[in-house]
């Protein structure tokens, strides 16, 4: 089964499919995530993210599909799968009654690190982290995101090669959240592959050389963010001016259409790159022409145009983005 | 580098062993509820029973006879009343998100219940211990050799190593912690049911041929009978019996429900 796998796909997946029930959650999904790369599965709530995790991380049996995760088949190697991964679920999976010492303690046992190897690790981690001040504490005690950190640290115990991360940042604050980028960022720089979920666009944009879109149990699009962000027309610029002849003499000199003009707020909305050189080129020509600009801003097209453009609707997510 | 069963229930039971130690009062509250019930039968209706039991013994002094008859029916309440603790730590495992990371890790898949089979075995043992000083103290005075002893522990420790399979069961089946901690109330009533407290022959009827063919009543026989000396006869046989059939039946049931996606993760 490795054979028709290159060696550069930490995750390859072909028409996976899942049902609960009559609910069809999964329609025929198809992934390649290369090695050393960050993954985002971008799709608001219910469109079949974590169905994929679990499905990916050998808690879930699919109901068909080829899938490999580090070259092996997900439900007949799932035991040479375990051994390469590393899941942080939704679901908080540290043990609240004991501290965060014993929990990393406990992950270094079943990873068979030793005594002294697992005391240097579970340190090592601590610090990492930022949890060596409250160590001794239960897990109980933890905030959210201490929470989520230690998560993660207990994740990292056996140096995973794929890691699996399921809405990272949902319910963080804005301080937790960058240090989780971080930490993404860090991981990947030092090769180790990531597939996380997000309902944030922007999430995905900053942090994922790869973007699935998920809607409804289908990948709608995939590709580079810069891949993704080309599908649909590129960004523009929209101007301001003071005056109605100001406007009518821009309009005349830059030739738009009646489409593009905003006569009650006196501005006009152009197709336009954004890049230095579209820019100079439009204000040389306004400067021919004498009209003053009160006020210019650029807009390029970002994630969730794209999300729009595929699916005709606004991202369904009630959470407010970050 | 992946681990055997062995070591990986080991891990998994010194969990279990330092929650244990961190929350010693459960120990005592597993105690707890047989001691009453002895105090309660012995000095409350243990005259009158005593008097009703058949045999010589009863002649010389009802009370006494009594503590004598009931004791190893408390020590089954014992064995049986840790079940609720098993079910409900097993369900707080489950609820926790815990388990989805154990079973996304290269480690031996029967070895996180074993180890609450394991903690759970030494838990009863030692509340079992406890029941056993406080009925010698009220007078229970049993006549047996060292033998004798070492087969009453070993036929205890095989029946609470059944009763903790049946509960991790219990506890993996259970949709939330509340259900994990009613459902096995239902083994704390089968004793009352067996020849534990009256013999199974003075009952009406139906409950009577119940009493004589559940597996509480072969296993305090057979208790009894080590203790105490009375006859045994093929009781032995078919508590040790009952005991590997449940033993085997919890096993597989739970192992199966392990495997099932736990009901947390199938949201989403």
């Amino acid at each position: 089964m490795t054979t028709q796998t290159p060696k550069t796909s930490a995750i390859k997946v072909r028409g996976l499919r899942k049902s609960f029930g009559k609910r069809l959650v999964l329609d025929g999904i198809d992934l390649d995530v290369p090695e050393g790369t960050v993954f985002a599965l971008l799709g608001p709530n219910g469109a079949g993210k974590t169905t994929a995790i679990h499905i990916l991380t050998t808690l879930l049996a699919p109901d068909a599909g080829e899938i490999l995760v580090g070259g092996h088949d997900v439900v007949r190697r799932a035991d040479a799968v375990r051994r390469l991964i590393g899941l942080t679920g939704q679901v908080s999976a540290v043990d609240a009654q004991f501290t965060g010492e014993e929990n990393l303690r406990l992950m270094a046992d079943l990873h068979h690190l030793g005594r002294d190897g697992g005391r240097a690790r579970v340190t090592e981690l601590l610090e990492r982290f930022d949890l060596i001040d409250d160590a001794g504490k239960p897990a109980a005690t933890y905030s959210g995101g201490m929470r989520r950190r230690l998560d993660l640290a207990m994740t990292l115990m056996g140096d995973p090669r794929i890691i699996f991360l399921d809405e990272p940042t949902t319910g963080l604050d804005p301080r937790s959240r960058r240090v989780m980028w971080d930490t993404i960022r860090d991981l990947a720089a030092g090769g180790t592959t990531i597939l996380l979920t997000t309902q944030y666009l922007e999430e995905a944009d900053r942090l994922a050389n790869g973007i699935a879109m998920l809607d409804g149990g289908r990948v709608v699009a995939q590709g580079t963010p810069g891949e993704l962000k080309r599908l649909v027309p590129g960004g523009n610029v929209r101007l301001e001016f003071g005056d109605a002849a100001g406007l009518e003499r821009a309009a005349l000199a830059l030739g738009a259409d009646l489409a593009s003009r905003d006569d009650a707020s006196l501005a006009l909305e152009l197709p336009n790159e954004g890049g230095v050189h579209a820019l100079r080129e439009l204000f040389q020509r306004l400067d021919t022409a004498g009209v003053e600009v009160e006020a210019l801003s650029v807009r390029s097209a970002d994630l969730d145009d794209v999300f729009l453009s595929l699916t005709g609707r606004r991202d369904g997510q009630e959470v407010p983005t970050p | 580098m992946n681990g055997t069963v062995l070591s990986d229930s080991l891990i998994m039971l010194r969990r279990s062993l330092r929650r244990m130690r961190r929350y010693p009062s459960l120990t005592f509250f597993i105690a707890g509820i047989p001691v009453v019930l002895m105090l309660l039968f012995v000095y409350v209706f243990g005259s009158t029973l005593g008097a009703g039991l058949p045999g010589p013994s009863a002649v010389e002094g009802g009370l006494d006879a009594y503590i004598a008859y009931v004791v190893p029916g408390i020590l089954l309440i014992t064995v049986a009343g840790a079940a609720q603790g098993t079910a409900i730590s097993v369900a707080m495992d489950m609820t926790a998100g815990i388990i989805a990371r154990f079973r996304t890790m290269a480690i031996a898949r029967a070895s996180v219940l074993t180890g609450h089979v394991l903690g759970a075995l030494i838990q009863t043992m030692l509340a079992t211990l406890l029941v056993l000083v406080i009925a010698v103290v009220i007078g229970f005075r049993p006549s047996t050799g060292p033998v004798e002893w070492l087969a009453a522990a070993g036929l205890l420790a095989l029946t609470a190593v059944a009763i903790s399979w049946l509960s991790v069961g219990l506890g993996l089946h259970a949709e939330s912690v509340e259900t994990a901690s009613n459902t096995p109330m239902f083994l704390l009533l089968l004793p009352f049911l067996s020849s534990g407290f009256v013999p199974a022959e003075s009952m009406a009827g139906p409950l009577a041929w119940f009493a004589e063919h559940q597996p509480f009543t072969p296993i305090i026989e057979t208790l009894r009978g080590l203790l105490m000396g009375t006859p045994i006869g093929d009781s032995g046989v078919i508590a040790v019996a009952w005991c590997v059939v449940l033993s085997v039946t919890g096993y597989v049931w739970s192992l199966r429900l392990y495997e099932r996606v736990p009901a947390t993760a199938a949201q989403a």
